[in-house]
């Protein structure tokens, strides 16, 4: 059976607490077997939408199917969804062996059978052994991997994860990150991951549904998000981004360029612009897509500008330039490539000169 | 914790301990004349005896009246534990329009005097035609138990995390298994609690039972018709005694099964 | 991607069931429905004891005795009667100024014990909290019995301090009086004070006092400025928890108030014993409960004021 591109289908679904609308008109599909992120900042409705998918929440408006399976009427115990909450919730009045083993009650499996099974839950999340700990013997970290076997030897056909890492240090989280990657790959099944942490997401992910204030800003790659984003919502959420006013100018259908604030006039190729000649156009240009010389390169776009502040990040730096002709300073990202003891052989007021290539621009929609 | 705060104070130790002294003197009392070999509940004492609490043995009418306080205080008990559960289930698991006023309308016994809700009571039930009885004394004791039921179960409810039984619902268990699974094992201390408390309210109440009783009196209300009485009255003294000492025993036994259990926990 | 290393589960496959009748899909759809269905029987209850008891106990209120039966015109007669007689009034107001001093009495004798509890003990707190509330298990009117003997003539202190040679007669204001009643509604009141006022020291954050010191604050001064008024729920929860059902109280009073100790509760009760007029008992319950309200509002309203300046 091939795997569906739709295999949970979100339509035009809304959600309304009294007069407060946390989820407006939202709808995506999610292929079966992708790690798929729900990200957005607090309150702009990730979890909500999580939760509706686990059938904890209502629709007020709209449908959500799973496997070709409207979900509407199936109560939360029925859904075959299964979900790891953000505080775990193991439970502490049973051990480590009896809360994985806990939905498994309904199977009337031999008592031989479900250790068996728990057993190779417990190798699978690499705690071999733990089955009579007490759950309040459990770091934060060996919690999590328990939530996750409990939902998994369920076999769901969508894992739901909400916001699993955020109680984490952050060696611990990077380490689960991966380890919860890999497991996604070993076993297969849709993962639906909501977070607040775009790091995160876009390292964990397939596709990416970045959210706000209760809508859907765009579906994505990964890179697609980063490389493409469409409006300024979207490109200022993930990363670092600086923006620039610009017109269009044509000449004709040969020639296009836009006239950018501070940076001059920049060829684009006619393809990639389609607006007339004269219309306002926003671009963006990446932090670490800019190059930092001391005198002006021999080739290619550059502008000069002084640096004003500069702070120092282990692997790389971040520097603060201002140019002519546009307000705010360019923020500008560079790899420390030498040991440096700091920034300080810069001062302040140095004159640098930025350069960058076309291709690394992004139009966003004007919005 | 920083030792600073908590230095100890001589003087507050030395008022807690006469705290107690004069906390329990009145009630040792109780025991003290029951083995006082004199109808006269005064002073001095005449000796030691344990006739009073032989013909405690003989006094049927105490051992009826002791029944009867136990059964009104079992079946009130139960049942309001039993509804304080769903109703603070209901409190702090639902969005419900209008939930302050409820939860306030539900106290409200607490904050008026019994007296009134013994009246009204007596008059409601005269009106309807209704006897006095054991019954309508549970029904009244019931009214004042329920909030302290709320009361005592509410805040095991909204310390324990919800998502518990979200967790049991995603795994596949439906309301009722989840309670039993889930929520029961977890507010059991407040549900016991919620036992103990009703039980004592309505086995040692009083005012109520006085506008609400029958023929069957409970064993305040039977203590009380013995206040005038001094023959009769030291053998109810021995009884006290005995509710007392049972009393300390079951506390100090359910005390020690508690520790055990944090015991083996550890 | 393979789906190797999950254990084989059967009920994966099987395509989920809506659950049943329309009936209860409505209940799931609407938290609301739930939530009231579940307090149902509690509401059902507390409607049939607090509500409609109320109501006829109004209702009677505004009738008049007559003979065995009622005179069912309604008439604000009893209530025009317990605003003119003085008697009435009187025990009203004795009522609550005894229930208001044993209150006192009981908050401030409890709240160092309390304290006590709460920050100097550190190893079985809940052996002190059992070991405070015990003796409330006995009964209420032996306890009340108790003090008798030991206020009385030939009782513990007046044999005590005469035979120690500091008196010659019994000290007689002790039983049959306002204090007597006084001081035996404190005593068994007691855990009622003690309770609330425990929980609300014991959330108190201990690292609010050590910034306190930290700023400069002694114990006293620590006190006054941090300790109290957070603990300020627990004392008015406290008060409320006495001096309420204390109005009421006529056992105490009876058994030694004597006639200057008797409180509005005895006085009540006659109506529905020895003088059996049943309206007349409703109005005086229905009067207390309208003074009670009232001095509940003020009390929190004064309270309230009290903490908007400290804070």
């Amino acid at each position: 059976m091939t795997p569906s591109d739709r295999f949970i289908s979100i339509r035009n679904v809304s959600k309304r607490f009294g007069a407060f609308t946390a989820i407006e008109e939202v709808s995506m599909d999610i292929a079966q077997g992708e790690f798929f992120s729900l990200l957005g900042a607090s309150g702009c409705g990730k979890t909500t939408l999580l939760r509706m998918l686990a059938g904890f929440e209502s629709t007020s408006n709209g449908e959500i199917f799973i496997d070709d399976q409207p979900m509407s009427d199936v109560p939360p115990h029925h859904r075959p969804v299964n979900m790891v909450f953000q505080s775990y919730a193991i439970f502490p009045h049973l051990n480590v062996r009896d809360n994985i083993a806990y939905g498994l009650r309904k199977q009337k499996l031999t008592a031989a059978r479900r250790a068996e099974m728990v057993e190779e839950m417990l190798d699978l999340i690499k705690l071999p052994g733990y089955g009579s700990r007490k759950a309040n013997e459990l770091s934060g970290g060996q919690r999590q991997r328990i939530a996750l076997a409990r939902a998994l030897i369920l076999r769901p056909k969508v894992l739901l994860l909400d916001e699993p890492l955020g109680a984490l240090d952050k060696q611990l989280r990077e380490q689960m990150q991966l380890e919860l990657r890999a497991l996604q790959r070993q076993v297969g099944i849709t993962f639906v991951f909501v977070t607040h942490d775009q790091e995160e997401a876009l390292t964990l992910s397939d596709r990416i549904a970045v959210m706000s204030g209760g809508k859907v800003l765009q579906v994505d790659t990964p890179a697609g998000l980063y490389e493409a984003p469409r409006t300024r919502a979207v490109a200022s959420f993930i990363g670092n981004m600086n923006f620039f006013h610009g017109t269009v100018r044509r000449n004709g259908s040969a020639m296009a360029a836009i006239e950018a604030e501070g940076l001059g006039t920049i060829p684009m190729a006619t393809a990639q612009l389609t607006k007339p000649d004269g219309a306002p156009v926003h671009i963006g240009l990446r932090p670490e897509k800019f190059s930092l010389s001391p005198t002006r390169p021999e080739a290619g776009l550059a502008v000069e500008g002084r640096l004003r502040t500069a702070a120092y990040m282990g692997e790389r730096s971040q520097y603060y330039l201002s140019i002519p002709g546009k307000a705010e300073p360019v923020a500008v990202s560079a790899p420390n490539t030498d040991r440096r003891m700091g920034a300080d052989d810069l001062p302040e007021g140095q004159a640098l000169w930025l350069s960058w290539s076309p291709e690394a621009i992004v139009i966003l929609d004007t919005d | 914790m920083s030792s600073y705060i908590k230095r100890p104070n001589r003087a507050l130790q030395l008022y807690a301990v006469l705290f107690l002294i004069v906390l329990y003197v009145p009630v040792l009392f109780i025991p003290l004349f029951s083995f006082n070999d004199s109808i006269y509940v005064r002073f001095p004492l005449q000796g030691f005896t344990l006739q009073w609490y032989g013909e405690l043995w003989t006094r049927e009418p105490v051992w009826n009246a002791l029944w009867n306080s136990v059964k009104v205080g079992l079946v009130v008990s139960v049942i309001s534990t039993v509804l304080g559960v769903m109703a603070a289930r209901a409190i702090t698991r639902t969005r419900m329009r209008g939930k302050g006023a409820l939860v306030t309308f539900i106290m409200m016994p607490l904050v008026i005097p019994g007296i009134i809700f013994g009246v009204a009571l007596l008059v409601l039930l005269s009106r309807m035609g209704v006897p006095l009885s054991l019954y309508t004394v549970g029904l009244g004791h019931l009214i004042i138990c329920l909030p302290f039921a709320v009361a005592t179960l509410l805040p095991r409810f909204e310390g324990f995390d919800p998502s518990m039984e979200e967790a049991s619902a995603d795994l596949g268990e439906n309301g009722w298994w989840t309670f039993w699974r889930v929520t029961f094992p977890m507010v059991l201390p407040g549900i016991v609690a919620s036992l103990l408390l009703t039980f004592t309210i309505s086995f040692d109440e009083f005012i109520m039972a006085f506008f609400l009783t029958g023929t069957d009196p409970t064993l305040p209300m039977y203590i009380w018709g013995q206040l005038r009485f001094p023959k009769e009255f030291p053998s109810v003294l021995a009884m006290a005694a005995l509710i007392l000492f049972v009393s300390f025993a079951l506390v100090f036994v359910a005390q020690w099964i508690g520790r055990k259990g944090l015991e083996d926990q550890e | 991607m393979a789906e190797t290393s999950l254990p084989k589960s059967r009920t994966a496959d099987r395509p989920p069931r809506a659950s049943g009748s329309r009936i209860l899909r409505l209940f799931q759809r609407s938290e609301s429905a739930r939530g009231y269905l579940m307090m149902g029987p509690t509401l059902a209850i507390m409607t049939f004891g607090i509500v409609v008891p109320f109501v006829i106990l109004l209702v009677i209120s505004l009738w008049t005795r007559q003979g065995f039966g009622f005179d069912t015109t309604l008439t604000l007669n009893n209530y025009i009667r317990s605003w003119n007689e003085p008697i009435y009034g009187t025990l009203m107001l004795r009522s609550f100024w005894m229930s208001g001093v044993a209150t006192v009495a009981t908050v401030l004798l409890c709240y160092p014990m309390a304290y006590f509890v709460a920050f100097h003990v550190h190893r079985n707190k809940m052996l002190w909290i059992i070991l405070m509330t015990l003796p409330f298990w006995t009964s209420y009117l032996l306890r009340v019995f108790a003090w008798k003997v030991i206020l009385g003539y030939e009782g513990v202190i007046n044999s005590g301090l005469m035979s120690a040679g500091l008196i010659e007669a019994p000290l007689s204001f002790l039983l049959y009086s306002p204090t007597a009643v006084i001081i035996t509604l404190a005593h068994a009141w007691a855990a009622f004070a003690i309770l609330p006022l425990y929980v609300s020291l014991e959330k108190i954050d201990r690292s609010l006092l050590e910034a306190a010191t930290d700023l400069g604050d002694g114990p006293m001064a620590r006190f006054f400025r941090v300790t109290l008024p957070l603990s300020m729920p627990g004392v008015i929860a406290a008060s409320f928890l006495i001096f309420i059902p204390t109005t009421g109280d006529y056992i105490t009073p009876a058994l030694l108030g004597g006639p200057d100790g008797a409180m509005i509760g005895n006085l009540i009760q006659l109506q529905f014993g020895a003088v059996n007029n049943w309206p007349m008992g409703a109005t005086l319950s229905i009067v207390l409960m309208f003074w009670i309200a009232a001095l509940a509002l003020v009390f929190l309203l004064v309270t309230r004021k009290v903490q908007g300046r400290i804070t």
